[in-house]
């Protein structure tokens, strides 16, 4: 009886933290499970969006999955703020900072950015080059389950078993079994292995996307800018990837079978680890920038009402970006103990990332130049990003300079850094997104009011709390502390930048407000185009029926809904018949073979082997059930495109 | 579905090859060439962490010590025919052959099958002797690399199986001949790690 | 060192805007570690940080106020007069400008960058006699031994001013970070591997020296003073405390090695080949690995 009661403590982990975690699940659960059945959506539910492998839908899917972890993301943050808050703080223990802190970076990098490029992609990318959906619907589908349930094995880790605390990075050895005994690391593994899976399936679908599907006539140097963004992020994305699931691996073999890559006995060597997983990290950092640059290149043409200015640049700098980025790596540790002549290439391969963005910068810069910029709510973001990002920017150069590198490094002025170029290009460029394609994805319009207050208290909010971060790195704080003396002078700036987090938590509620107020009194955008844009996207009703185009536009040029609106029309050509669609079939697998990957993540977790054999035996069986499924797809009957074509009032 | 050839956009071109005749062929054939470029990455990464590895043995057997020359030198044989033997089942896809098409795969497939069986042999060999992945750094890096493509030949294995049952069943068409085709790649892709795993381990681990 | 001096100039200047900014926050500018060198390493990591800081301030001074001018001139309102001209979207010239000046920043800044990469290296006064300290990270505490001298100190270091100090590290534990930032910048404890890091202290004074790399729950805690004194000084506290200091013995390192904190300790001797031992341990019987690359 008491070995079960000690499993039961083990496997549920019990603090004042915990069990309101446990409460609040249970409750918003019980809530979710109410209202679907209450109103009788259960069918809903599993017909339109569980089962769906509209990329749109999936898109939204994913969308909400980014906000809800930027939430969860967010709560780690303001915790890890108030503990700093003063010196010697008793309000969380080392070992609950640490957990807190390695998720808040896990879950915002990979459950949070990851999922938000992959929301953006998915909605725009087939519309804006005039495509019916991706290449691979289905494994589209598979993508998404993966990242999901991959998210919430990290996610249950807080109340189930213990969370991972060796940093988002993971570094062993400490994250062997040997100092990190737990199960906690090895959820951090196999929530980010299933994940990752899904990631590099994406950069494949979208990749094939964009190099066979784009409408005929649009050649790549006619393709909108945020297409090309996703071409250069999926490229990355194949191609580093794979590092990571390697170094993640090892390490999992490490833990799971006592292998000796990377511990300190046997033969091990941490190093590779660390080389593994920067090689991934750091094409990384650009897999989730990239997008953001090609949003701000749809918005600031059309919100100044101008032509992309240096097209070819543009396109230059982001390929160049790319393939920069798989050189740089070794940044990341400097202070490692490579040779002079190492740590000089890489420094210098690192300014040099430097060189094509800022040209994307002055390029932004001068499409504003003589146009006629309308301060809607994306171009607001824009206008925030572009002082934010070049202050990061700036500090990135600096921490490039490896000798100066070896004074900034794992302090707070490399904190304040990375979260500058993060959140003032990641998260501000998703959010523009988010704003910009808005109405394309729900055919509502945002409000604007609640929207600008979320816009200055974020935006003020981030420079209290970030900018106090660069001094006090000076000072010699470093990251990860849990906890500080007072008389270090670090005290008031501590304070400070956690007045700044809180201010930017009520910029995100205020957000969060605005969206749900324009939900409830939606504005209909009657028109399909609100922001007179310029991209295929926009000459499509909204929300777009699900077959995206009736009848797949002929480009002649860059920006073709714009020249089309030039020459006078107002909706796409329907002057050629409506041939019946072809359209992939819904299906109910890719949930389930998430559901499966999750059951095998979680067996091996408490390495239970039976059960993740169960899982994994499911998945296979699984795949080879959709290769004997020859019935997968269906055409959309001439009379039925037509009826929703009229509903849009179209012909 | 795909073999209908009357709606625009999902025609069958018959100047093409049967399984690039369709977009549908064409577009996932491309796909599982950007998936062999991922899966090439991931084995470059276990191969440059093997070389690493090869010499922290950290007092256990060495490959010198372990490597048994007839074995591998067996299982190379054997999986090269393979690959060799699934090129000529491509050759009568080709000549729209289903018979022999189906006979050469099956040859593959049973090659591929003593490949592993002599592999597992080897492996249950080399534990039994004291060498097993918890022994060294070497030992863990020896097992996961030509593991992970043993993992990979035996997926393959069950993968060529299913598509012959589709291919009997089904007869050749674009999607049965692009299914057939895939599996092909994968089997060629296998055989070219294969070919490194002989020159980066093997090789080099018997020799002074 | 008599070309450093305008740069420290600029150094002192920027402190003193520093200062005066964070004057209402409490902060006296002493307690900026990295901006207040006590060493010639830590200074010449200085004036790279000024320099690049000055560049970089450059451009985005530029990016900002030219921002600033194109909205400002630029807004959709009514009876704007200036030039609206939606198709002009490409200039030559001024891609050129901005390519071209990007290029320039980052040769300059990566030349300095390079030379003082291998600079660093290298001992930061020439010397016949350089001293080495050996320095262990543990969980979660710090051992420092001193060959030379045969003593070992924990979670305290004392040496001499004017003395390029060799500290060659490795870990016990998790991967550390070592750092005093009035001297230098830091260099990583690896298991398994030797390090190597110069530092030297110019002026007498207490610095903090502290772990930089997550090592687990006791990491916020692995501080250390560093003492810097003459040499007499210094010469007279090793003799004292090898006449007055217990012995480390294996048991109590043993016991050190142990998760948890501990005090200040002074040790009279320590065991013979302890620190190479545990570098040996660690590699697989490998040669150890770092000191040649080792910066």
């Amino acid at each position: 009886m008491s070995g079960v009661q000690q499993f039961l403590s083990h496997f549920f982990i019990t603090g004042p933290f915990e069990i309101g975690g446990d409460v609040s699940i249970g409750l918003v659960s019980i809530a979710i499970l109410f209202i679907l059945t209450r109103y009788k959506l259960w069918g809903w539910l599993w017909r339109e969006w569980l089962t769906s492998v509209d990329h749109k839908k999936i898109g939204i899917m994913y969308l909400l999955a980014a906000l809800l972890m930027l939430f969860r993301g967010g709560v780690d943050a303001l915790m890890i703020r108030t503990q700093l808050a003063i010196p010697g703080n008793s309000f969380l223990q080392a070992e609950h900072y640490d957990q807190i802190f390695t998720t808040h970076g896990t879950i915002m990098i990979l459950f949070m950015a990851m999922p938000f490029i992959f929301a953006m992609m998915n909605i725009v990318v087939p519309l804006q080059i005039g495509a019916r959906d991706v290449a691979f619907p289905y494994l589209n589908a598979i993508s998404f389950w993966l990242f999901f349930f991959g998210a919430m094995l990290l996610n249950i880790s807080f109340v189930i078993g213990g969370s991972p605390d060796a940093g988002w990075v993971n570094y062993p050895p400490l994250a062997e079994l040997r100092f990190s005994p737990g199960p906690g690391d090895n959820f951090y593994l196999l929530s980010i292995m299933i994940s990752g899976i899904g990631s590099v399936a994406t950069g494949i679908n979208f990749l094939v996307t964009i190099l066979k599907m784009r409408a005929p006539g649009m050649t790549l140097m006619r393709m909108p800018m945020f297409s090309w963004a996703i071409l250069a992020t999926c490229i990355d994305i194949i191609f580093a990837f794979p590092a990571l699931t390697i170094a993640l691996g090892l390490e999992f073999m490490d833990r799971m079978f006592g292998a000796h890559f990377f511990t300190v006995s046997g033969g091990g060597n941490p190093m590779m680890y660390v080389n593994l997983f920067w090689m991934w990290g750091h094409p990384e950092v650009y897999i989730v920038i990239l997008p953001a640059f090609g949003i701000f290149s749809e918005i600031v043409p059309t919100f100044a009402r101008k032509k992309l200015f240096g097209y070819t640049a543009m396109v230059t700098s982001l390929l160049l970006i790319a393939i920069i980025s798989y050189f740089v790596w070794l940044h990341h540790f400097f202070t490692m103990g490579a040779g002079a002549d190492v740590n000089t290439f890489f420094a210098i391969a690192s300014m040099f990332v430097a060189i094509p963005t800022g040209v994307k910068v002055f390029n932004w810069l001068f499409t504003m130049y003589r146009g006629r910029i309308r301060t809607t709510i994306p171009m607001l973001w824009f206008l925030a990003f572009v002082p934010n990002f070049a202050i990061g920017g700036a500090t990135g150069v600096m921490l490039a300079a490896a000798p100066a590198d070896y004074q900034y490094h794992n302090s707070y002025f490399l904190v304040a850094h990375f979260h500058q170029v993060l959140i003032g290009g990641v998260v501000y460029g998703m959010l523009a997104g988010m704003y910009y394609w808005w109405p394309k994805m729900f055919g509502i319009l945002l409000e604007e009011k609640w929207a600008k207050w979320g816009y200055w208290f974020f935006n003020i909010g981030f420079y209290v709390c970030f900018m106090p971060q660069y001094p006090l790195g000076l000072m010699g704080m470093t990251r990860r502390m849990y906890t500080y003396p007072a008389g270090m002078g670090w005290t008031t700036l501590n304070q400070i930048s956690t007045v700044g987090a809180f201010i930017m938590g009520l910029g995100f509620i205020f957000i969060v407000w605005g969206i749900v107020t324009s939900i409830l009194h939606p504005v209909k955008d009657t028109t399909g185009d609100p922001w007179d844009a310029r991209t295929l996207e926009w000459s499509l009703p909204s929300p777009a029926p699900h077959y995206n185009f009736a009848r797949i536009p002929q480009i002649e040029g860059r920006d073709a809904w714009w020249a089309m609106k030039q020459k006078g029309l107002t909706k796409l050509d329907d002057s050629t018949p409506i041939v019946p669609i072809h359209m992939p079939k819904s299906s109910g697998k890719p949930f389930i073979m998430g559901v499966l990957f999750f059951v095998a993540g979680f067996g091996f977790v408490f390495n239970w082997f039976i059960l993740a054999a169960l899982g994994m035996v499911g998945v296979v069986i699984l795949l080879f059930s959709r290769s004997f499924e020859y019935d997968t797809d269906y055409y959309v009957p001439v009379d039925e495109v037509k009826h929703t074509e009229a509903l849009y009032g179209r012909s | 579905m795909a073999v209908d050839a009357h709606h625009a956009g999902h025609a069958v071109d018959h100047s093409k090859p049967l399984e690039l005749s369709t977009e549908e062929g064409e577009l996932k054939i491309l796909g599982f060439w950007f998936f062999l470029a991922q899966d090439m990455i991931l084995f470059a990464c276990l191969f440059a962490t093997y070389i690493i590895m090869h010499n922290h043995t950290a007092g256990g057997p060495t490959s010198m010590q372990l490597f048994d020359v007839p074995g591998f030198v067996a299982e190379t044989l054997i999986l090269l025919t393979s690959s060799f033997t699934y090129g000529l089942a491509t050759f009568e896809m080709r000549r729209n052959r289903l018979k022999g098409m189906i006979t050469w795969m099956v040859i593959t497939a049973l090659l591929g099958m003593s490949f592993v069986g002599l592999e597992v042999n080897e492996f249950i060999h080399y534990a039994t002797t004291g060498a097993m992945i918890s022994r060294s750094g070497f030992l863990s890096a020896f097992f996961t690399l030509v593991g992970t493509h043993g993992a990979h030949v035996t997926l393959g294995i069950f993968w060529m199986i299913s598509i012959m049952v589709q291919l009997y069943k089904k007869g050749l068409n674009p999607v049965t001949a692009r299914k057939a085709f895939i599996v092909g790649l994968y089997w060629h892709f296998l055989d070219i790690v294969w070919v490194f795993i002989f020159s980066v381990v093997y090789l080099p681990g018997v020799m002074k | 060192m008599k070309r450093l001096k305008s740069p420290r100039k600029l150094g002192r200047w920027l402190l003193l805007g520093a200062a005066s900014a964070l004057l209402l926050t409490g902060c006296s500018p002493q307690q900026f570690s990295v901006l207040n060198p006590a060493g010639p390493v830590a200074s010449s990591e200085l004036q790279l940080i000024i320099l690049s800081g000055v560049l970089v301030l450059v451009v985005v001074a530029f990016v900002i106020v030219l921002l600033a001018f194109i909205v400002g001139r630029y807004r959709e309102k009514p009876n704007n007069n200036a030039p609206y001209t939606p198709e002009w979207s490409e200039s030559r010239s001024l891609e050129i400008i901005w390519w071209a000046i990007p290029i320039v920043i980052v040769v300059v800044l990566g030349i300095f960058t390079g030379i003082k990469t291998f600079s660093l290296t290298r001992p930061p006064e020439a010397t016949s006699n350089p001293m080495i300290v050996q320095v262990q990270s543990l969980d979660w505490k710090w051992l420092f031994q001193y060959p030379g001298q045969k003593i070992a100190t924990l979670n305290y270091l004392e040496i001499p001013t004017g003395q390029p100090i060799e500290f060659v590290l490795t870990s016990n534990a998790p991967m550390n970070s070592f750092w005093i930032p009035q001297l230098g910048g830091m260099e990583m404890t690896m298991p398994g591997m030797q390090m190597r890091l110069w530092l030297q202290a110019d002026k007498t004074g207490v610095y903090e020296g502290r772990g930089a790399n997550f090592t687990g729950t006791g990491f916020a805690h692995m501080t250390f003073n560093v003492k810097a004194v003459p040499m007499a000084t210094f010469t007279q506290w090793v003799s004292q405390v090898q006449s007055s200091k217990p012995a480390l013995t294996n048991a109590e390192y043993q016991t050190l090695v142990k998760p948890g904190l501990a005090g200040v300790k002074e040790y009279s001797s320590y065991p013979a080949n302890l620190f190479m031992k545990v570098v040996m341990k660690d590699n697989g019987g490998q040669k150890p690995m770092g000191l040649n690359g080792g910066m």
